[in-house]
């Protein structure tokens, strides 16, 4: 159930990142999206800037960073591959790997802790059939992580699904909230 | 104000005042509720003269360290021929602390303007806000107020028709804690790992892309407005307690408590009577056993020592502990304090960036002991070994991530050393369980 300290909680889905490596890469950035990383890159002296809002941009098309998106986005801000890679292992939130259609993300930070968190998880780990932390549920829908302090404590427990973030969470609710999902 | 319970009527709510209140979050309602009144005045004064308003204030930052605003605004040169930068830092992830988010969910516009205000004060024409990735709806409501603010000509080439530039970019960090960092979030916003940066320089000489910058928390830079407006003496009358702290605090209060959320109250207000009376005491059946009062990277306090408290800088450090972020993180007798910092040192294990090795190994080795100790295979030595580690931890690395791992331990084992032995000793932790009616 604890992950090791080493290394980040997501472990990757080999077999649907074989699927997406076998299919030709085309570029994200065309038409109006290479108009919106235009606009971007006004915003900042350096071109280097621009890369966390690149790669954000590459995971909202992709919902994640494949090693082509990398090589896409370091050729337009002329860096070099290996410079974005680097950047985007530093950051939890970029997927290195294709994710559930779900991505699930709860705090188990302390203060969250004390308030019940770990059987949110629990309840979570079992409604969505995803098992273990960091894998996905058989039917791919689900992958469910432990995640850091996110910013609302006191609506204990935070569980962000994509984009939603969804306050005060309980075992109890859980279920409903996954069946809004369906 | 209490956000999400009623306000309570001994709170004073200067910045929270509308939170709840969804019409603010809209140009039209921020102008109606005296919304950029203040930034009209500012562009009309000399940016001087706004940086000795804030310093008479005694504004302290509201990000943790509690540096005097005015006086950190006065280290940006005038007329250097340099652009300057202005950096918000809205990536608020100390764990206990989400009075931010609150701030910038309910009245985005009171920080586009605290952020033009600054901006203008330490003559820059860009302010950079970054925001966590996580905090989806912040960074919505604040890229609708950029837009808004842009439409309505207050922000662009010509700020409030004053042929002033006033640019305010919203900067969306992607997961780090240590972003938080005045000089990692400046690596971040170029495109950097988060790797924090060895000062001197500091940021008024070379900050980000390295020119002179001033980095505020998003409370520091939206309580410059109210005191424009309002006068710095009007500011420095809101204290029960000490002269250097001045003003309202918002504290965001979690854990184990009646009524979680976020308060505004004046500096120096009771923390007793502001735990009990206004947070409404421990959950039914409980009692309270220690508080964090300012996030997780300072000391923890006794609960005699909570009780003791007078809420400021110096109410804090005088009970043992600091006001920090004004995370405050309730712990009642239903909780094991091992396994409450355990879970501490494996948050700053987690976050460490690595570039020092006493924090790398430091909060790595410190999570493993702790952890074994709350498992109930730890030994009396590793108390010892934790409080050597600790000591190795602090004060010794490039930012303070390292010291703020050391300190839940070394404040634990001195305030809370029974739990430990008895975990040690092979007697189990026994909460008191709740006498749930
Ligand atoms: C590890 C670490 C994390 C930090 N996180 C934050 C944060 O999330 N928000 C913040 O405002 N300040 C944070 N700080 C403090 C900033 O470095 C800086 O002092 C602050 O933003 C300055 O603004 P202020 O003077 O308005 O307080 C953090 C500091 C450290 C060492
Ligand atoms: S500890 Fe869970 S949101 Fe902060």
């Amino acid at each position: 159930m604890t992950p090791d300290l080493v290394g980040g909680l997501e472990s990757p889905d080999y077999a649907s990142h074989d699927r997406a490596a076998h299919e030709p890469y085309a570029p994200v950035f065309t038409g109006d999206v290479k108009r919106e990383l235009d606009e971007l890159l006004t915003r900042y002296p350096t071109k280097m800037a621009a890369l966390l809002p690149a790669l954000w941009i590459v995971q909202r098309e992709r919902r994640w960073v494949s090693e082509e998106g990398m090589v896409e986005v370091a050729d337009l801000l002329e860096l070099t591959p290996a410079y974005v890679k680097g950047v985007v292992t530093f950051y939890t939130m970029y997927h290195q790997h294709p994710v559930g259609k779900y991505f699930i993300q709860v705090c188990t930070t302390s203060p969250c802790g004390i308030c019940g968190a770990d059987d949110v998880v629990k309840a979570l780990l079992r409604h969505t059939n995803a098992g273990e932390l960091g894998l996905t549920s058989p039917d791919g829908r689900f992958t469910v992580i432990e995640v850091e302090c996110l910013g609302a404590c006191g609506f204990a427990t935070p569980v962000m699904v994509n984009e939603e973030f969804i306050e005060s969470v309980t075992p109890e609710k859980v279920p409903d909230l996954l069946a809004r999902l369906a | 104000m209490g956000y999400p319970n009623q306000p309570h009527q001994r709170e004073t709510t200067v910045l929270s005042r509308y939170f709840g209140d969804t019409e603010a979050r809209t140009l039209a309602g921020w102008k109606k509720r005296g919304g950029y009144k203040a930034l009209e005045k500012a562009l009309g004064m000399a940016p001087a003269d706004i940086v000795n308003v804030v310093k008479e204030s005694g504004l302290r930052g509201r990000g943790g360290a509690g540096f005097p605003t005015g006086i950190k605004w006065s280290f940006m040169k005038p007329g250097d021929g340099k652009p300057h930068y202005l950096c918000c830092n809205a990536d608020e992830s100390e764990p206990g602390t989400f009075k931010d988010r609150e701030l910038m969910r309910w009245t985005p516009h009171a920080l586009v303007e605290g952020c033009a205000i600054g901006a203008y004060a330490i003559g820059a024409e860009t302010a950079y806000v970054y925001i966590r990735g996580e905090f989806t709806e912040p960074l919505y409501w604040m890229d609708q107020a950029v837009k808004e603010a842009y439409a309505a000509g207050i922000l662009g080439k010509n700020a409030m028709g004053t042929g002033k530039r006033i640019d305010v970019h919203v900067h969306k960090g992607a997961g780090a804690y240590i972003c938080g960092e005045e000089t990692a979030l400046m690596e971040s916003l170029e495109g950097r790992r988060g790797n924090p940066r060895i000062k001197p320089p500091f940021p008024a000489v070379s900050g980000v892309f390295g020119m002179p910058t001033t980095i505020n928390n998003v409370e520091t830079l939206i309580a410059a407005a109210p005191i424009l407006m309002n006068g710095a003496d009007w500011y420095k009358k809101m204290s029960l307690s000490n002269p250097k702290s001045t003003g309202t605090k918002l504290f965001s209060v979690c854990g184990n408590i009646q009524r979680p959320g976020t308060y505004e109250v004046v500096m120096g207000f009771p923390f007793k009577e502001f735990l009990y009376d206004l947070c409404g005491g421990p959950p039914h059946g409980r009692k309270f056993k220690a508080v964090i009062p300012g996030g997780a990277s300072v000391p923890i306090q006794t609960l005699e020592e909570a009780e003791a408290t007078l809420m400021d800088y110096e109410g804090f450090v005088a009970q043992g502990s600091m006001l920090g972020s004004g995370g405050v993180i309730v712990i009642d007798d239903a909780q094991s304090m091992v396994s409450v910092i355990a879970r501490l040192a494996r948050f700053f294990a987690h976050e460490s960036c690595g570039q020092c090795t006493q924090c790398r190994e430091g909060t790595a080795w410190t999570t493993k002991i702790m952890e074994r100790i709350r498992d109930g295979e730890g030994t009396i030595e590793d108390m010892d070994t934790l409080l050597d580690i600790g000591e190795q931890m602090t004060g010794k690395t490039i930012c303070v991530l390292s010291d703020s791992c050391a300190v839940p331990v070394v404040s634990g084992i001195k305030k809370f050393r029974g739990e430990f032995e008895a975990l040690i000793q092979g007697r189990r932790f026994h909460p008191v369980i709740a006498a749930v009616a």
